[in-house]
């Protein structure tokens, strides 16, 4: 890893403004679990690293005007421990424990996870977001076993990496994002975008901006989130699934199924209409699956994903159900 | 530029200037002479690098010195107490559950956590609880064993 000037600031302002100070060199520092190992790798080598530890308004769980409010540098750890959250978000907590390692959970916090980096092999060997080189995608050309399935049309064909998003998105979570002189609201969903050139980002956030906290504000006790791995210890997911139901006297009235590791941001199906009036069960779940993913277009080696998607889906939503898949 | 950071390892204070690039785990290993704790992978998979910050098990290549500030670290240097191995040291002995080494350090530590929270774990619990921890050569089940034998004991 390259030297690096590092900073503690203890206030958000303070944050921004050294950030400010050298836009283009600083990154800012959460857990460290993606970040420090993309500057051992020197895929990314900033001069400066400003640690958000010490700002107390990015820590803790806790309600608000009803609402779930839990802070951005919140680990990992600390959302599956809660109580609270597991009584109202089961797919966040479930989706937090697909992290296998209680080593990257205790450290890993709810802000990294959403803005960590993609996995795609090209990007973590310093060919970029788009993996291009000489005009042309690596990922057409080589490996792609891993990359998106939908959302793929474009140069970017990098799969969102978090494994929390989809959770949130899926309960309709909003972002509080600290943008140099207040806090502003965004959709979950909104966090991400699909590059088309290089210098484009995969987040909406604007230089200097900071991820304070997530806020859930109804509960979600009928969702689950599921993951398709190749090991069941820690590994990445092959394909993920959260699912969010409105249950009105156990029949569904409104359903959220969002798939991650698919696409490259985390990929939103209103699978409603489909499973409107009627309790869910397997044939419902397994036809709002195959919707979800019929429109995939796998690359010439990752169409097994197409399958390993709608397996997580349908259990998402069975299990967001009460079910087993 | 060397920063100096205070912080526990160990239960002793220490005091030490550390560039800001220097991992935690460097810092243990080249600085304080604790070799303990192992560089496997060096990305957070393989858990050869586990030490307890807070009592937590964390991934010591993946954590920054100056992130340790103001904390406290237990490495595997500080399980055995005035020359007697701690409990769970004890058990992978009798049990086996040490074969090239290389991984016990990690897997003391993580178990080390999981029984301080949890002192009669199921065998569930404990493959969850080294889930961050490979190991090459013993299958799991001799570590396993170990735990469980030192958590029939006590502590």
């Amino acid at each position: 890893m390259k030297d690096f000037a590092y900073a503690v600031p203890a206030t958000l302002a303070r944050a921004a403004a050294l950030w400010r100070e050298a836009p283009d060199a600083s990154r800012f520092l959460a857990g460290g679990t993606d970040l420090l190992g993309m500057m051992k790798d020197f895929v990314i080598q900033p001069a400066r690293v400003i640690s958000l530890a010490a700002i107390p308004e990015l820590r803790g769980i806790r309600e608000e005007d009803g609402a779930l409010v839990i802070g951005a540098m919140t680990p990992l750890g600390d959302v599956i421990a809660s109580p609270l959250v597991r009584a109202r978000c089961p797919a966040l907590v479930q989706a937090a424990a697909g992290i296998k390692s209680p080593q990257l959970r205790n450290m890993a916090t709810l802000g990294g996870d959403l803005l960590q980096r993609p996995r795609c092999w090209y990007f973590r060997r310093g060919f970029g977001l788009l993996g291009m080189k000489d005009g042309k995608s690596l990922v057409l050309d080589g490996e792609d076993r891993f990359h998106a399935i939908l959302g793929n049309a474009g140069p970017a064909k990098f799969a969102s990496p978090s494994s929390i998003a989809p959770a949130l998105v899926a309960a309709g979570a909003e972002l509080l994002v600290w943008n140099g002189e207040g806090t502003r609201r965004m959709a979950a969903l909104d966090l991400y975008r699909t590059p088309e050139r290089e210098e484009e980002s995969e987040f909406s956030l604007a230089g200097g901006e900071i991820l304070v906290a997530v806020r859930l504000p109804a509960a979600r006790p009928a969702s689950a989130t599921c993951e398709v791995r190749q090991r069941k210890s820690l590994d990445w997911p092959v394909a993920a699934a959260s699912a969010c139901l409105d249950l009105e006297n156990g029949r569904v009235a409104g359903a959220r199924l969002v798939l991650g590791q698919v696409a490259p941001v985390p990929w939103l199906v209103d699978v409603t209409s489909l499973l409107a009036g009627k309790p869910l069960d397997e044939e419902g779940a397994k036809a709002a699956a195959e919707a979800a993913l019929k429109d995939a277009t796998p690359l010439a080696g990752n169409g097994y994903k197409v399958q390993v998607a709608e397996v997580a889906a349908r259990r998402a939503l069975l299990a967001a159900a009460g079910k087993a898949g | 530029m060397k920063r100096l950071i205070r912080l526990r390892v160990n239960g002793e204070p220490v005091e030490t200037a550390v560039p800001p690039n220097r991992t935690l785990l460097e810092m243990l290993r080249d600085d304080l002479g604790l070799t303990g704790a192992k560089e496997g992978c060096g990305e957070g998979d393989c858990g050869a690098c586990t030490v307890l910050l807070d009592g937590l098990p964390v991934s010591s290549c993946l954590v920054l010195a100056l992130q340790a500030e103001g904390r406290e670290v237990v490495t595997v240097e500080g399980l055995a107490r005035e020359g007697q191995l701690d409990p769970l040291q004890q058990a992978f002995v009798e049990e086996g559950g040490v074969q090239c080494g290389f991984c016990t350090p990690g897997m003391l530590l993580a178990a080390t956590s999981l029984l301080a929270a949890n002192p009669d774990p199921s065998e569930q619990e404990i493959r969850e609880a080294i889930a961050g921890n490979l190991c090459r050569c013993t299958g799991y089940q001799k570590i396993v064993e170990s735990i469980r034998r030192a958590a029939r004991r006590g502590p």
